[in-house]
């Protein structure tokens, strides 16, 4: 835009362009360096700590003095039957609390559809789990759950069962409760994709007198399937990394459901393996990229 | 045959709308459940089944406040010193039999999360709005490159980012400390606070800046005395939602601070008080922490798609 000025090539102009570029990276660079700082510089020391045996610990006693390993932690890690058997679960754990996100989400946005007096502030209340903090979204539902006096087991007639810390239980506890609070989140976006839809699409199928589910399928579906892939693809990610909502639900240790992310925070700082640490985290960046690749494919194809 | 139509569609409205009511309603019980838990007397909180309807306390909200010891069974308060006590020592007295020996560590918690939260939304928008406005307004070679570099960094999981931020601030004895905290929050904010902002700026018509250049104001004046007061909107918007992301962080919180700088997140899931578990403090914790959030939540309604989805959707 500083172009623009420099076409009324006055020397005032001329000298501003010039003053211009000073302060462009007065501007803008504290932000990047400070990015630099405390993001980027991470990534890459994370790199190398991957490929040493370096504890964090204080004295030093894994691996005693630290040393280059080079590709030994990752094959370590790839012949854990326990890695695989948490990858499965953290699987699982995605599939269902965003598969549960995504279809009552959607319907959600789907009913609300309606304009109604009040559908702001039914909009709005519906939000709020979204914008709690997740651990204390753990919490409450780890009250909420609790076999003696919570509310949970009781309102749907269950009788005791331990959804905090029972292992069979504890993985579909963290996912309802990530279902909740993310919910709305999906809603929100298929809300915004329902309300860009023309209505005059739809007032063709009228005259064409279509049916509700030629509607459904035709019109609303593909119009708001970008929109829904990008929740798709937030939800993904996220739930990938789900960490809070399990250590406020669960804890960590004996109780905690074998997720990923858990057992990342167990080697680095409980067991304080740094190395192998650092190591899985690059193999769950890994797989987070990967899979986001697949998903802004779909996207790209959709969008055309 | 049309008004047989329009009276069906109007039946089906209200039927619709009921069931919205009754969605909306069963959706929040969970949070209703922990509000109305924090209100809960002492014995009734472990009745079952569970009671909804009871004469409310705020005994747990006392509770969570202070520090607290059980009487010896030897040395129970006389009567006459019950008369004595203050009001909130009698209620805690009469409701779980403890003595209330110092203020807890919740406002301690709760300061430690306001001044962390607040100096580093207050850093991430000064930072952020230079920033923004330099990629809305200049020519940057690599533009786009760098607002894709800007934005990876805040899709990294959190925790590839801890191992080595934990050893720096070791390094730097920034463990525990409230600056570290801002200064975390504050580079996580700013990517999301940078993309959000721009799209703000971008939406300010430039006309108004070249024609105050022309009447002689420098850059910075038309910074300050322009665009700032045209795009404070967005700059509110995006300072509750940084506000509501570092009031929310819980992992970095957990694993960085101990006590000084400890804030709410890492600490309320650990407290249970003295006689196994203390429900009712906790939830009370819970309520007075999301307070904060769920106003924000209100007041942000119209610019939440644009803010989750990093200015993408500007509805």
């Amino acid at each position: 835009m500083a172009r623009r000025s420099n076409e009324n090539s006055s020397t005032l102009i001329q000298y501003r362009a010039l003053q211009d570029q000073a302060i462009l990276r007065m501007f803008i660079l504290p932000t990047i360096i400070l990015l630099i700082v405390i993001n980027i510089f991470p990534l890459f020391y994370s790199l190398i700590l991957s490929f040493s045996n370096f504890t964090a610990k204080f004295p030093l006693v894994w691996g005693k003095n630290p040393r280059f390993l080079g590709i030994e932690n990752y094959i370590r890690l790839v012949n854990d039957p326990d890695i695989w058997h948490r990858f499965i679960t953290t699987a699982k754990y995605v599939v269902l609390s965003v598969g549960g996100e995504m279809i009552l989400g959607f319907a959600f946005a789907l009913l609300l559809q309606i304009k109604f007096k009040g559908r702001e502030v039914i909009t709005t209340l519906l939000v709020l789990p979204m914008t709690m903090s997740p651990v204390i979204v753990g919490l409450m539902w780890k009250l909420f759950y609790d076999p003696n006096w919570g509310m949970f087991n009781y309102l749907l007639g269950l009788g005791k069962i331990d959804w905090a810390t029972d292992l069979k239980y504890n993985l579909y506890a963290s996912a309802i409760a990530d279902i909740w609070m993310w919910t709305p989140f999906v809603m929100l976006l298929a809300l915004a994709g329902l309300g860009a839809v023309p209505q005059y699409l739809y007032e063709a199928a009228e005259v064409d007198r279509a049916s509700w589910w030629y509607k459904f399928s035709r019109i609303t579906l593909p119009m708001v399937w970008p929109l829904l892939l990008i929740a798709l693809i937030f939800r993904t990610m996220e739930a990938f990394k789900v960490f809070d909502v399990t250590m406020g639900i669960s804890g960590r240790g004996a109780s905690a459901p074998a997720l990923l992310s858990i057992s990342l925070y167990d080697t680095a700082f409980v067991t304080w393996k740094t190395g192998i640490g650092s190591a899985l985290g690059y193999i769950v960046l890994i797989i987070i990229i990967a899979i986001t690749n697949i998903f802004v494919k779909y996207l790209n194809k959709a969008k055309q | 045959m049309a008004s047989v139509n329009k009276r069906r569609v109007s039946v089906w409205r209200i039927i619709v709308i009921i069931l919205i009511c009754i969605i909306t309603f069963v959706y929040l019980v969970p949070l209703l459940f922990v509000i109305d838990t924090s209100f809960k007397p002492w014995n009734t909180i472990k009745d079952w089944p569970p009671k909804i309807i009871f004469k409310p306390t705020i005994a747990p909200y006392v509770r969570i406040f202070t520090a607290r010891t059980v009487y010896p069974p030897n040395d129970k308060p006389t009567a006459e010193e019950i008369a004595k006590m203050k009001w909130y020592e009698r209620l805690t007295y009469k409701e779980s039999g403890e003595q209330i020996v110092r203020i807890g560590d919740l406002p301690r918690r709760y300061l430690n999360s306001l001044i962390i939260t607040l100096a580093s939304v207050a850093l991430t928008i000064i930072m952020a709005t230079f920033a923004a406005y330099g990629f809305s307004r200049f020519k940057i070679r690599g533009k786009d490159d760098l607002m894709f570099f800007i934005l990876s960094t805040r899709m990294l999981p959190p925790v590839i980012v801890l191992i080595p931020v934990f050893l720096m601030f070791r390094k730097l004895a920034l463990t525990d400390t409230h600056i570290g905290l801002i200064l975390l929050y504050t580079a996580f904010n700013l990517s999301f606070a940078v993309w959000v902002l721009k799209g703000f700026i971008d939406e300010i018509p430039i006309e108004y800046e070249e024609a105050a250049m022309v009447d002689g104001y420098t850059r910075f004046q038309v910074f300050r005395k322009i665009v700032v007061p045209q795009a404070m909107t967005g700059i509110a918007a995006t300072a509750v939602f940084c506000f509501i992301f570092a009031w929310n962080e819980y992992a970095f919180a957990f694993i960085l601070t101990k006590t000084i700088a400890q804030t709410v997140p890492a600490w309320l899931p650990y407290q249970m008080g003295v006689l196994g578990y203390d429900w009712g403090a906790a939830a009370a914790g819970s309520v007075l922490f999301i307070i904060p959030a769920l106003i924000f939540t209100v007041l942000l309604r119209k610019n939440l798609v644009r803010g989750i989805t990093f200015g993408a959707i500007r509805k």
